[in-house]
């Protein structure tokens, strides 16, 4: 009977305790949507500035350093030179890089990147959609997605330049 | 397991604090004279036993004192998070770290600090709500168990300190015992008690379903509490926001790419002195014509994207259904609600500005620029030609003086522009902004003149999906029923006894002693009976200098 009592004790607890963590956990550890790490990366396709569409799943097999930014985002253009860069070392070695417009005209896009000398290449998101898909709600956020096309990483907020180097060699293939 | 045989045979679990069958008090106690009857003296089990720490966590949780601690903390922690505005209600371009302490000094920052700023999705804030969850559940099983089982066994023949003890009490010598008992039972019976017999004593109860009350209540609140856990899983609670200005089509965001909607028109309308009802008239007086919003209403078409889903792809749209949202009337369709929540009046769309001499003001053509999607160039002919060098939607100077861009929404359009004429062919550079021309190299000879502005409404609507909220209708439901249960039904039980020649008779109830009082009266009257003596007003009116009759001196 007093083990019968534990045991119960010991169930109900149990219980409540993964009810609870379970909570805790899915609110703080994990994001809100299927984005996530770990998570095969939304297949999208945009087409760039140069009129060459990119379709995510046509990079399997190449890591895709996936960058969502606005020209009024100043952390977005403090990191730009450092990914320009650091581009021009990894795409030798099969690291691709997606900069995403956040929807704005053209002609800001295409100054902002005769500006800053960007080779790599520049869409514009026109409807949302692939913000949606990636639940963007804040500038820069940057996509680290290996071979597989898998989430490695999801950072928001800006990168130094070592840090844009350290990412591009983690999902070098 | 130590266990406390009492004298009448039966056997109490250990902490028992009177026999659950007789009501003998097993643990004398007698500095008090009326028994507590607080969960029929039962042996709370968290009071028995603490051995291992399963035990002790156990115990922790199922002592009230801990849980209405835990209360008045969650209550003093949600009164201190609305002292100043949760971070998702402050403006969204400033950083929340400087908007505190700007906007409340040092208050603001300590405030920040100490993470108030989120308070209500804090994992601390959580974790209070989760204990109070569990404190709930072990409070609950912990009692109800016990409760349930010492009503089950309690018998009729109570042992007489039992009866002396309760609050009402008394006893009475009546010339024909049998004849006031079947008198008794049928005055019972008839006000709904039900009645067992044993030994000819009577015990008389009802309303017995009333106990357990609390326990509905927190059994709904429990489910409440899971129905608000639930929100966390992915797909069961959708909470987005959609701005679409007139004539766009925009994906539905939360619909995972399956929705999109077109917004026609957006309509806002007050109500006007004339062209409304005359009842209105008085009102509309009062607070100024024109001024008492009447509509938001957005007239959309709702769109279903066929085929497979890929992000950024042009989308093949099959139109579903046309709707007029208003407040309080969202378009539904699929579980998702939309609701018209907010609204921005005439957005600049277009603006267009026309080529001219300044000493002669001779125009030599409109220029119109799309704000969403401008030219870099625009002819106009015979040797005219206007470049779009740089261009700001949301224009203001940053920290460094130069022009900037706050966001990409056209709030405060401004253009760099160079005008190229058959007499300046290297072309005279003009910044333009609202009301405002700079000339950076000197007098032009030509401006850019502002020639009109089209412009958009916007409608802000919420989309919402909940598959929790059935969940929290019925904890809610069953919240309300135990509440119920438990307030306006007393548990009233009537002891008859015979004792040494004499009628004992006592009572108890849950609550409401002055309506069990009342209830007495009528059933004794002409029995014979006396009429029992409120033994806690006794004590109370001695204590306060009465004798022990209540009489004072």
């Amino acid at each position: 009977m007093k083990k019968q009592r534990l045991v119960v004790r010991t169930v109900i607890l149990l219980l409540l305790l993964s009810a609870v963590g379970y909570t805790i956990y899915s609110n703080f550890f994990t994001e809100k949507t299927s984005i996530k790490v770990g998570a095969t990366a939304p297949d999208f396709v945009l087409t760039d500035l140069n009129g060459k569409s990119h379709r995510l799943s046509d990079y399997r097999g190449k890591g895709v350093f996936l960058n969502f930014w606005g020209t009024w985002c100043k952390p977005c253009e403090r990191e730009m030179p450092y990914i320009n860069r650091q581009y021009e070392a990894y795409k030798q070695q099969g690291v691709e890089v997606l900069a995403v417009n956040v929807g704005e005209p053209k002609l800001s896009v295409q100054k902002f990147i005769d500006q800053f000398g960007l080779t790599f290449p520049v869409a514009i998101d026109r409807e949302d959609q692939v913000m949606n898909a990636y639940d963007i709600d804040q500038l820069p956020a940057t996509f680290l997605i290996d071979k597989n096309g898998k989430i490695k990483k999801i950072i928001t907020g800006t990168m130094t330049e070592e840090m844009v180097q350290q990412y591009m060699e983690s999902i070098k293939p | 397991m130590e266990q406390v045989k009492c004298e009448c045979g039966h056997v109490n679990p250990h902490g028992t604090v009177f026999c659950e069958s007789c009501g003998k008090p097993l643990e004398e106690d007698t500095s008090k004279k009326l028994l507590d009857m607080r969960y029929e003296g039962s042996a709370r089990r968290s009071q028995t036993y603490n051995k291992t720490i399963i035990d002790k966590i156990w115990n922790f949780f199922s002592s009230v004192k801990v849980g209405v601690w835990l209360i008045v903390i969650t209550l003093v922690a949600s009164a201190i998070g609305t002292i100043f505005p949760q971070e998702m209600y402050i403006p969204p371009n400033v950083s929340p770290a400087e908007y505190y302490k700007d906007q409340y000094g040092w208050a603001g920052k300590l405030y920040y600090e100490l993470g108030f700023n989120n308070l209500y999705g804090s994992w601390w804030y959580m974790l209070l709500i989760a204990s109070i969850g569990v404190s709930l559940v072990i409070c609950s099983l912990d009692r109800v168990i016990p409760l349930y089982r010492a009503l089950q066994k309690q018998g009729v023949t109570r042992h007489p300190t039992f009866l002396q003890r309760q609050r009402l009490f008394s006893a009475s010598q009546v010339a024909d015992e049998n004849r006031v008992f079947s008198q008794m039972k049928e005055r019972l019976i008839k006000r709904r008690y039900h009645v067992r017999e044993e030994n000819g004593n009577i015990l008389a109860e009802k309303g017995r379903f009333s106990r357990w009350g609390p326990y509905v209540n927190h059994i709904g609140l429990i489910i409440f509490l899971i129905g608000a856990m639930l929100r966390f899983v992915p797909g069961m609670y959708v909470d987005k926001v959609l701005w679409i200005r007139e004539g766009e089509t925009k994906e539905i965001p939360g619909t995972g790419g399956k929705y999109f909607l077109k917004n026609e028109k957006f309509i806002f309308e007050v109500y006007e002195k004339g062209k409304d009802n005359e009842v209105f008239n008085a009102a509309i007086d009062r607070v100024g014509n024109g001024t008492v919003a009447k509509t938001y209403q957005t007239n959309v078409v709702l769109y279903k994207r066929v085929g497979p889903i890929v992000p950024g792809e042009e989308p093949k749209l099959k139109k579903v259904k046309e709707y007029n949202i208003r407040v309080n009337e969202p378009l539904k369709y699929d579980h998702y609600a939309l609701y018209q929540v907010d609204f921005k009046m005439n957005e600049p769309n277009k603006m267009a500005f026309n080529l001219i001499d300044k000493a002669t003001n001779q125009s030599f053509g409109t220029v119109t620029v799309d704000l969403h999607n401008p030219q870099s160039s625009y002819n106009l002919g015979n040797g005219y030609r206007v470049e779009l060098l740089s261009y700001f939607p949301d224009f203001y100077f940053d920290d460094d003086g130069n022009p900037a861009t706050k966001s990409k929404i056209p709030n405060n359009p401004a253009f760099v522009f160079k005008m190229i004429t058959p007499d300046k062919p290297k072309g005279e550079v003009s910044f333009v902004a609202i009301r405002q021309t700079i000339e950076p190299f000197g007098n032009n000879k030509y401006k850019m003149a502002f020639a009109g502005l089209d412009t958009r409404n916007v409608s802000g609507l919420t989309v919402r999906r909940d598959f929790t909220l059935w969940i929290l209708g019925i904890g809610g439901v069953i919240f309300m029923i135990g509440l119920i249960q438990g307030m306006y039904w007393n548990h009233r039980r009537i002891w008859l006894q015979r004792v040494n020649g004499e009628v004992w008779l006592a009572a108890h109830t849950n609550k409401n002693w002055f309506g069990l009082k009342n209830e007495m009266k009528h059933i004794i009257e002409g029995t014979g009976l006396a009429m029992p003596i409120d033994q806690a007003e006794v004590e109370k009116k001695a204590a306060q200098g009465g004798d022990r009759n209540g009489a004072t001196k």
